[in-house]
């Protein structure tokens, strides 16, 4: 028997649903929606009385202030509430795909008493008022409504028969690929055939293996070594040879580069050589040290291509992978903050411009903004600190960057699997959600990827996450597991693989819980249903484990050992599916050489106008889109809650002035924080990686150091997300972009801890493909020795002075100022890190000896704006002169003095009777005192001749400021 | 309250946990500075028997996501507690013991009927019957923003506050609703509004000041013996120094931001008087 329970509002309560449906109809041009009604349809399986469904309907699905309800069990729908010309709309799930919503309700009706409820299923239904025609009706239902790869639209009279997703699974047949007699032509089929995105050299390895073994494998084998080879978990490019060739002067010179990532990034770290790096590199994020007591852990991850494709789902499921990451960090740490970081194409891209099979950008944001808040609000993580940027070139490809801070005690650092252990799948249960998720973010998109790979598009349960944490923080402090990693990419085979890799592991797959029946080996082993986690537990623990997480009202299955034989053994009603061995799962990766070349593209300066007009300049700038206060996304961001915050994402007393970095205080009751922060250029890396790769590592150490976080305990995350490695001009930006990386940290002494490569970012139409410009992020994480010396950089007080400190060049090349002028430029800010190192730690004593009242880096737009901000954070005025900022250039041009970008460069706030003190630390470096802080709340800036070249009202400036995303 | 001399009794105070609850370490790092026991406990043990409700003084339902807030907020928990604890939860109602509700932990009281929760119902042993809601923002949205407060009606919680105080809001679903015209009535006549939005300056807030439309500007009520307090705005994110928004302009006057003082009057109360 099937329920069918609809809710609707009460007449003259708010819909936001409703709301919001409209305004995106309209903003589409779909004009005959006049307006939009919203139900909320509940289907439930069991025997359950007339009296039953009604008390479940009255007292667990509607509010009675607000909605009243209606139930059938003929499934008969309701009419709407006008009898206005109106079409209707009801969308559900595809069978199998998460709804968090069917689980809660479940558990309402249980409470109730209702235990013999068998299945729960929710739909909305919309009801369109307007004279709308089928092909506009259709508009919104694609465009608004639903997403075809998880959604579709229940015909009006289709009639429910069962809620039960999937069948028993009959006649399991254990498939082997003829892999022994496959020619290469056939080996390059089998892998697109597959999905496996494995090439030649790799199949011939794979089949060279198995003619030793004499026998061919079976699918489950070559899936898992196609996951386990995947660029997402092997990080292919990174780790293989390059021979690369790159030219100087006219001169092509050459060079073999033996493992990337050993010899840019990893070596920086190496040479640093920090006794505060704990676990860098090799464990799920990067570890140091915070107090006696406690480590810090940060990874960034991306999740990219989901996000393309289903922007909530793909930013929720980033959200919570890069969660489960500092979960599994050691033996498990508390999460205490995100920081998201997002590249879109422009959000006023013209729709008519789309290619075939991409979201609009604006569509993508709200998604993506809405996947983010989902899961961090819902895990109780504060989301506080970010960045977004836009360019037309992440039409195809957007880019999602999710990192997560945790903190874990000293003594959880280190894991060990031991010989014996179980193989404990704890969290949500395995369906045949994201199937392969791994491998398919190591190709390209094509419009063709919206259907081929719809299986690797989810939606995730914060709360199944957060319960997970919950179990997992007890049990690990009850000391009842020795190993844990997270189920990301690759699922069961890649958490299972990995943790043991060294013993071997042994798994029967009938005993992995299942959402639903019908799956076959193959898929429960490389399935990636979120929220799950591998646990290794001695047999003695398990019952004790098993208890712990049932009190959190989550499942903990024992699903083998780990056999110390070294091989992976997987069963199946009792078969062999797969039997590999570990070493060659990890280590009989073909070594592979990649080409790389790289010339300096041949970008050129400008011919400026002489005399533009600066106000006006000034205007454009703040309202450039990566400029511009994202205020619209930061406030649906809970940044607050765990009670940490101490520099939010907004300052100043009207809340709204944009902060540096983040900082909080991860332990309660202690006054010991961390700050983090971003630095993130694409349009540098248009001119020259090098050059943004430094620039991104000065960007987010100094807004640390502006914050009053400690330069010389900061250590830095790196995060490429780049076209295809394949093809030699793209590798060799990303060779140039890794050794600015390295260089440049080197220079600074802040080292590497973990980092993440996304690649593959090209989209392809027709023959063509739109490759992303090269990014990298590179995040900080800065120590605060005592958080009540930290500095914001809201203006104070009237009278006080202002500083530039830092050099000004004729640095304008790929600037917020050239693009406004719609020219990209040559002359890319560099970093001289020598200097660098004096500014941040003179600047850094300042802050400890409290002497600094405000502080704001320099970055996009330049001092123009870096003062404009601070002025309207602190509603208050400023006057300066260009003439006493300190500048090395040619040009002499004010415009390019106000807003070049150059780096290592702050506007600091000082006490009229502490100018002696602060002038004497900085003796030797490059400083300026540039004018103060004025009653009157107008931003005025004198040029070399007197003359005012900025004199606005600040309330214009943020007006400026705050229009463009004020959504 | 302040000459008198305490007993040195120690106060007990339960944080009620479940699925999706995420302030409840700060909510109970708030009691614990004024010394209160405090133990962090989820529902499964309270619904189990593992403890009892009535070995407590306080009982804080923090903020948070409780299932998801799905089918609407804190229904399913309120649910729960409607139709496990409701026993232990009037009983404990009746000792004139105190329960906070913050955010999530609001929605859930209102949701389960406890709040605003006439005193009259209690007496004749009814089940409780919800006569209020929180609902969607007029804005439709989560939002994250602090928000001025003026202080009014009658409880121990709000002793001594002053007259306004700034707390930040969290939420998608905090407009509160009466569901009738004689609901709205008893709120007023009985003082039992304690929190209403308002304009930096004290007058009468617009949007975003009063973050999401509720009636008579509602942010937080009690029931009639003002033992009981619910209110969407979070008194635990301002309860040091350092967690007001702009700190970095003021003059610090003490370690504690405003919410401090209504942890305060809870423990000092509960020490006194239960």
């Amino acid at each position: 028997m099937i329920w069918r329970i609809e809710i609707k509002h009460k007449s003259g309560i708010v819909d936001p649903l409703a709301g919001a449906v409209l305004k995106t109809a309209v903003e589409l041009g779909v004009r005959p929606v006049e307006a939009v009604e919203t139900v909320g349809v509940f289907l439930i399986q069991g025997e359950l009385s007339a009296d039953a469904a009604r008390r479940i309907g009255r007292e667990l699905l509607t509010d009675p202030v607000t909605q009243e309800c209606v139930c059938s069990v003929d499934g008969k729908r309701h009419a709407a509430a006008s009898g206005k010309k109106h079409r209707v709309a009801e969308i559900a799930y595809h069978p199998g795909v998460m709804d968090p919503v069917e689980q809660s309700t479940m558990k309402g009706i249980r409470d109730l008493g209702y235990a013999q409820v068998e299945a729960v299923r929710t739909a909305r239904r919309y009801f369109l008022f307007g004279d709308i025609s089928d092909k506009e009706l259709d508009v919104i239902v694609n465009k608004v409504l639903a997403n075809k790869l998880i959604q579709q639209v229940v015909p009006e009279d289709f009639k429910m028969i069962s809620l039960t997703a999937g069948a028993p699974l009959k006649d399991f047949r254990l498939a082997h690929i003829d892999l022994l007699n496959a020619d290469d032509r056939e080996l390059t089929a089998l892998s697109g055939r597959g999905h496996l995105f494995l090439n030649l050299t790799e199949m011939r390895a794979i089949r060279a293996h198995f003619k030793n073994l004499g026998r061919d494998p079976t699918d489950c084998e070559l899936e898992t070594i196609a996951q386990t080879w995947s660029e997402h978990c092997f990080h292919k490019t990174f780790r293989g040879d390059i021979n690369f060739a790159w030219k100087v002067n006219g001169k092509v010179r050459r060079k073999k580069i033996k493992n990337l990532l050993k010899s840019t990034i990893v070596r920086a770290t190496q040479t640093i050589n920090k006794s505060w790096c704990v676990s860098v590199f090799h464990d799920n994020a990067g570890v140091i040290e915070f107090d006696d007591d406690m480590n810090v852990c940060f990874k960034v991850e991306t999740h990219n291509h989901p996000s393309a494709l289903e922007p909530f789902g793909g930013a929720n499921t980033g959200v919570g992978g890069v969660i489960r990451d500092i979960l599994g960090t050691g033996l498990g740490a508390k999460p205490v903050c995100s920081t998201d970081v997002f590249c879109f194409a422009p959000p006023e891209t013209d729709f008519a411009s789309l290619p075939a099979g991409t979201l609009h950008p604006k569509r993508v944001m709200k998604g993506v903004v809405s996947g983010v808040r989902d899961y961090g609000n819902k895990m109780g993580i504060p989301t506080v600190n970010g960045a977004i940027c836009f360019d037309p070139l992440y039409l195809g490809n957007p880019l999602v960057y999710c990192g997560t801070v945790g903190i874990l005690p000293k003594d959880k650092v280190f894991k060990k699997v031991g010989a014996g252990d179980c193989v404990v799948v704890v969290g949500g249960r395995t369906g045949r959600d994201g199937i392969h998720g791994a491998t398919f973010s190591s190709g390209e998109l094509t419009a063709e990827s919206e259907t081929v790979s719809s299986g690797a598009v989810q939606i995730g349960d914060p709360i199944q996450e957060k319960k997970v944490l919950d179990g997992l923080l007890k049990a690990r402090d009850m000391n009842l597991y020795t190993a844990v990693t997270d189920c990301g990419a690759g699922g069961l085979s890649s958490a299972v693989g990995e943790m043991g890799q060294e013993l071997g592991a042994r798994i029967d797959l009938d005993l992995v819980p299942l959402k639903y029946q019908g799956l076959n080996y193959e898929e429960i082993w490389i399935s990636e249903s979120q929220e799950r986690m591998v646990l290794s537990v001695p047999r003695r623990h398990v019952k004790r484990l098993v208890e712990v997480f049932a009190g959190e009202n989550v499942e903990a299955a024992v699903i083998g050992e780990f056999s110390g034989n070294g091989r992976l053994e997987l069963f199946f009603q009792g078969r062999a599916v797969c039997v590999l061995d570990m070493k060659f799962l990890h280590t009989g990766h073909p070594k592979m050489t990649k080409e790389a070349v790289w010339a300096l593209p041949k970008c050129k300066e400008p011919k400026l106008p002489p005399k533009p007009d600066l106000n006006q300049a000034l205007v454009k700038a703040l309202a450039h889109l990566n400029v511009c206060s994202k205020e619209w996304v930061v406030r649906q961001y809970d940044h607050e809650v765990q009670g940490g915050s101490v520099v939010k994402p907004f300052c100043g007393p009207a809340c709204d002035g944009p902060s540096d970095a983040a900082v909080i205080t991860p332990r309660l009751g202690s006054y010991q924080g961390i700050a983090i922060a971003n630095g993130i250029h694409p349009a540098y890396g248009k001119i020259d990686p090098y050059a943004m790769a430094a620039s991104c590592v000065d960007e987010a150490l100094r807004q640390v150091v502006a914050v009053g976080g400690d330069p010389q305990r900061t250590a830095l995350l790196d995060n490429f997300c780049w076209g295809n490695p394949d093809k030699p001009e793209r590798l060799g930006g990303l060779v140039r972009c890794a050794q600015g990386c390295a260089d440049t940290a080197i220079g600074y002494g802040a080292p590497f801890i973990s980092g993440k490569d996304s690649l593959y970012n090209e989209y392809g139409q027709g023959n063509q493909t739109i490759a992303i410009p090269g990014t990298i992020l590179i995040s900080a994480i800065g120590i605060v020795p005592d958080v009540r010396r930290t500095v914001t950089m809201d203006l104070k007080a009237a009278g006080n002075l202002l500083y530039v400190v830092g050099m000004t060049r004729d640095e304008m090349g790929g600037s917020i100022y050239f693009d406004t002028l719609g020219v990209l430029g040559s002359s890319v800010p560099g970093v001289a890190a020598k200097l660098g190192v004096k500014i941040f730690a003179v600047l850094h004593q300042a802050m400890q000896t409290g002497l600094v009242r405000s502080c704001h880096d320099c970055s996009d737009g330049g001092l123009a704006v870096a003062l404009a901000e601070m002025a309207f954070a602190g509603g208050m005025g400023v006057s300066a002169r260009l003439e006493r900022v300190p500048y090395q250039g040619a040009g002499r041009r004010e415009d390019f003095i106000l807003f070049s970008e150059s780096n290592t460069r702050f506007v600091v706030e000082i006490e009229p009777e502490q100018q002696r003190a602060f002038e004497t630390i900085l003796r030797g470096l490059p400083y300026g005192l540039v004018g103060r802080v004025e009653a009157e709340a107008r931003l005025a800036v004198y040029g070399f001749k007197d003359t005012a070249l900025i004199n606005s009202n600040i309330r214009d400036l943020k007006e400026a400021w705050q229009k463009p995303l004020r959504w | 309250m302040a000459n008198k001399k305490l007993p040195r009794k120690k106060v007990k105070a339960l944080v009620l946990r479940s699925a999706g609850t995420n302030c409840d370490q700060e909510t109970a790092f708030a009691f614990q500075r004024f010394g209160v026991s405090v133990e962090l406990a989820h529902i499964n043990l309270l619904v189990k028997g593992g403890i009892k409700l009535a070995d407590y003084h306080i009982l804080a339902i923090p903020g948070g996501f409780t299932y998801g807030d799905d089918i609407e907020s804190g229904r399913v928990l309120a649910n729960e507690l409607r139709v496990y604890l409701a026993d232990s939860l009037r009983d404990f109602i009746r000792r004139r013991k105190l329960i906070i509700g913050i955010c999530n932990g609001f929605q859930i009281l209102v949701k389960a009927g406890i709040l605003p929760g006439a005193d009259s119902v209690v007496a004749q042993d009814k089940s409780f019957i919800q006569t209020a809601t929180l609902t969607n923002n007029n804005s439709g949205k989560f939002e994250d923003r602090w928000v001025h407060l003026r202080v009014s009606g009658r409880s121990v919680w709000t002793e001594g506050l002053p007259g306004q105080v700034f707390f930040p809001v969290a939420h998608a679903e905090g407009k509160f609703i009466p569901i009738n015209d004689r609901v709205a009535r008893e709120l007023k006549q009985n003082q039992q509004i304690v929190f209403r939005y308002c304009s930096p300056d004290g007058i009468n807030p617009v949007y975003p000041q009063d973050p999401n439309g509720s009636y008579e500007h509602i942010a937080g009520i009690t029931d009639a013996t003002g033992h009981v307090l619910g209110l969407m705005p979070h008194p635990e994110r301002h309860f040091l120094f350092t967690q007001h928004p702009f700190w970095t302009r003021l003059d610090k006057k003490s370690e504690f931001g405003d919410g401090a003082k209504i942890f305060e009057n809870g423990v000092n109360y509960a020490r006194v008087n239960i």
